[in-house]
């Protein structure tokens, strides 16, 4: 690594001539921790550095104009002979944004595609969940297993493993094909029943291990007394198990919402041409038109966009763990 | 037993053929002698023998694992310190601060990650002069920052349930706290710093979307180069590699299963 702030070895040796400091006796029960306090800068700066002032920088530029340049956009700050002289700041980007019925369409088709492929996760993934966390203990941890495992092998990968099975020449449409149950190939991959079809598969663990966590802790005794009561099992799901799982369906939804809106790689693998997802057009301004202002003032509204999700998640977490604790 | 269980059943088979149908079907053509994918042109190893020979490929797969290595071991070093920070300084200065930008990484859209990151090396490079070029080591830093998040998650959960009474225990005994630390701590956390590298070291390994905007002309990562081949349909060689990592990911995870395993029977 190219400067030595960012080297392990130097980290781990610096605080460790401190606290041979600090362990001198009389000063020795005051604080252990000093060495972790110390050793704690070098993460702080680096998210300071790499996290933080990058994201500053995306809210400056989206207020800049674009400009033939390089960098291609006006500076914020405007210097003169007395040092600084104002700040040019510009909102044009996002009332571009706004006038411009494009990207109101592409935000609208992002939250809708989103939203369709997460209602589809969850209504296979709570029937999976349900299935698994009424099996015996050993198999469970089996079950789990396989719906983990697949989630380690690359993503890109597996996203471009379905472009074999859904072409028109792919494995499925000549199955069904030599079967004689169709006699023209199927349209099902470049369009959006395959960017569907990817956001469900390739988050339905995420779906499915929030759910298996409270259907596991729900309390079987209550469906007995529902049952006991007299109550249908039809009944007895909707009105005991369904509400009481609550907390694992929003928590599933939210995990597959979040990362489907701005997601690129399926509807740039699987997608046609007429799928609008905001993480692709975004990727297009950015790589094809060049026009960094747009790009970084869509990025912003993207954010906008998920803040509301994250936070109700955030929420929901902290409720879980206060329950837990 | 019961009516419904036919459906749960149908719904979980449905299910995991979904999760295993693609990964298996590009295991079985990676070994298809014919380049049509319809067509079984019987059993062959010529897209493996044909990879060898990629000298393109093969430097980026090495380039790959080259920043993911690196890129892990920083992430796993800096994440725990966040992580044991968080859970025993009482005193952060701005600990409001430091979970959110811990957090944030795992919410946010990897495109604005990469955007975000992408702009700030520009802008260091014209004010400082470095980076002076994009390539390994921007990619390394990026990775280094969104995977450290997932290395605190692992470890803090990990922390939660930690018994604590030992380190106090060495603490109580007159051990240093650094010597405490890496004899006591350290293997206690193993588990979970193992699990958080191998989970940092799959990510960078599997990026796209953020090293397709740091990296600058000379670096080109494998999930670059597969994305830029199969963007136009399906390739054998692509197949093979796709295999290759399964195998790979496959004993990796039952060494992991295996030494949790074991540690835990020794500890019982």
């Amino acid at each position: 690594m190219g400067s030595g702030q960012h080297d392990p070895a130097a980290f781990l040796s610096q605080p460790c001539e401190h606290t041979r400091q600090v362990s001198a006796p009389a000063k020795k029960a005051t604080d252990p921790q000093l060495w972790l306090r110390r050793a704690l800068r070098m993460p702080y700066l680096w998210l300071l550095l790499f996290f933080l002032a990058p994201f500053l920088i995306i809210l400056k530029i989206s207020v800049a104009e674009p400009m033939i340049a390089q960098p291609p956009f006006s500076a914020l700050l405007v210097w003169g002979a007395h040092g600084l002289q104002g700040i040019r700041a510009t909102f044009e980007n996002y009332s571009f944004l706004f006038r411009d019925g494009y990207y109101g369409i592409i935000v609208l088709s992002s939250l809708k595609m989103a939203a369709i492929g997460t209602v589809l996760c969850l209504l296979l993934g709570y029937p999976m969940a349900y299935f698994i966390a009424r099996q015996p203990p050993r198999r469970r941890q089996m079950l789990l297993l396989a719906v983990i495992l697949p989630f380690w092998i690359s993503f890109l990968l597996r996203v471009y493993a379905w472009i074999g099975l859904l072409d028109n020449h792919g494995i499925i449409n000549h199955a069904l094909m030599s079967m004689g149950i169709i006699h023209k190939p199927l349209a099902m991959l470049y369009n959006d029943f395959a960017v569907y079809l990817g956001i469900v598969y390739s988050y339905l663990p995420f779906m499915i291990l929030p759910l298996y966590s409270t259907l596991e802790r729900l309390n079987v005794d209550l469906l007995d007394a529902a049952a006991d009561l007299g109550a249908r099992r039809w009944r007895a799901f909707v009105d005991v198990t369904l509400p009481l799982s609550m907390p694992g369906i929003l928590g599933g939804c939210l995990l597959v919402f979040i990362p489907a809106v701005g997601e690129f790689t399926i509807p740039a693998l699987l997608g046609g041409a007429d799928t609008l997802m905001i993480g692709r057009v975004m990727w297009d301004e950015f790589f094809v038109s060049r026009d960094w202002p747009v790009a970084s003032a869509v990025s912003v509204v993207l954010l906008l966009l998920l803040i509301a999700p994250i936070l109700w998640f955030q929420h929901l977490q902290n409720r879980e763990h206060e329950a837990g604790s | 037993m019961r009516r419904r269980s036919i459906f749960l059943i149908s719904v979980a088979c449905f299910g995991y053929a979904l999760l295993y149908m693609p990964i298996v079907s590009v295991v079985v053509y990676s070994f298809n002698a014919s380049r049509l994918v319809t067509l079984w042109g019987g059993f062959s190893t010529r897209w493996y023998v044909s990879l060898l020979s990629d000298d393109k490929l093969l430097a980026a797969a090495f380039l790959s694992l080259r920043i993911a290595v690196v890129s892990a071991t920083l992430a796993t070093a800096l994440g725990a310190i966040v992580a044991l920070a968080l859970h025993r300084v009482r005193r952060i200065p701005g600990r409001i601060l430091l979970s959110g930008m811990i957090t944030a990484p795992l919410v946010m859209p990897e495109i604005i990650t990469g955007l975000s990151l992408l702009f700030l090396f520009i802008s260091m490079a014209s004010l400082i002069g470095w980076p002076a070029s994009r390539g390994a080591l921007t990619i390394t830093i990026a990775h280094v920052t969104f995977s450290m998040a997932y290395v605190v998650v692992v470890v803090r959960s990990r922390l939660a349930v930690m018994d604590e009474s030992l380190e106090e225990a060495a603490m109580d005994l007159g051990g240093r706290p650094l010597a405490v630390f890496f004899d006591v701590t350290v293997p206690m956390l193993l588990p979970a710093l193992l699990s958080g590298w191998l989970l940092a070291f799959t990510l960078s390994l599997d990026d796209l979307v953020i090293s397709s905007f740091v990296s600058g002309p000379g670096a080109t990562t494998l999930p670059m180069l597969i994305f830029a081949k199969v963007k136009l349909g399906v390739t054998p060689d692509i197949n093979a590699i796709t295999t290759i990592i399964i195998g790979l990911v496959i004993v990796a995870v039952t060494t992991a299963g295996l030494v949790t395993n074991r540690r835990k029977a020794a500890s019982a």
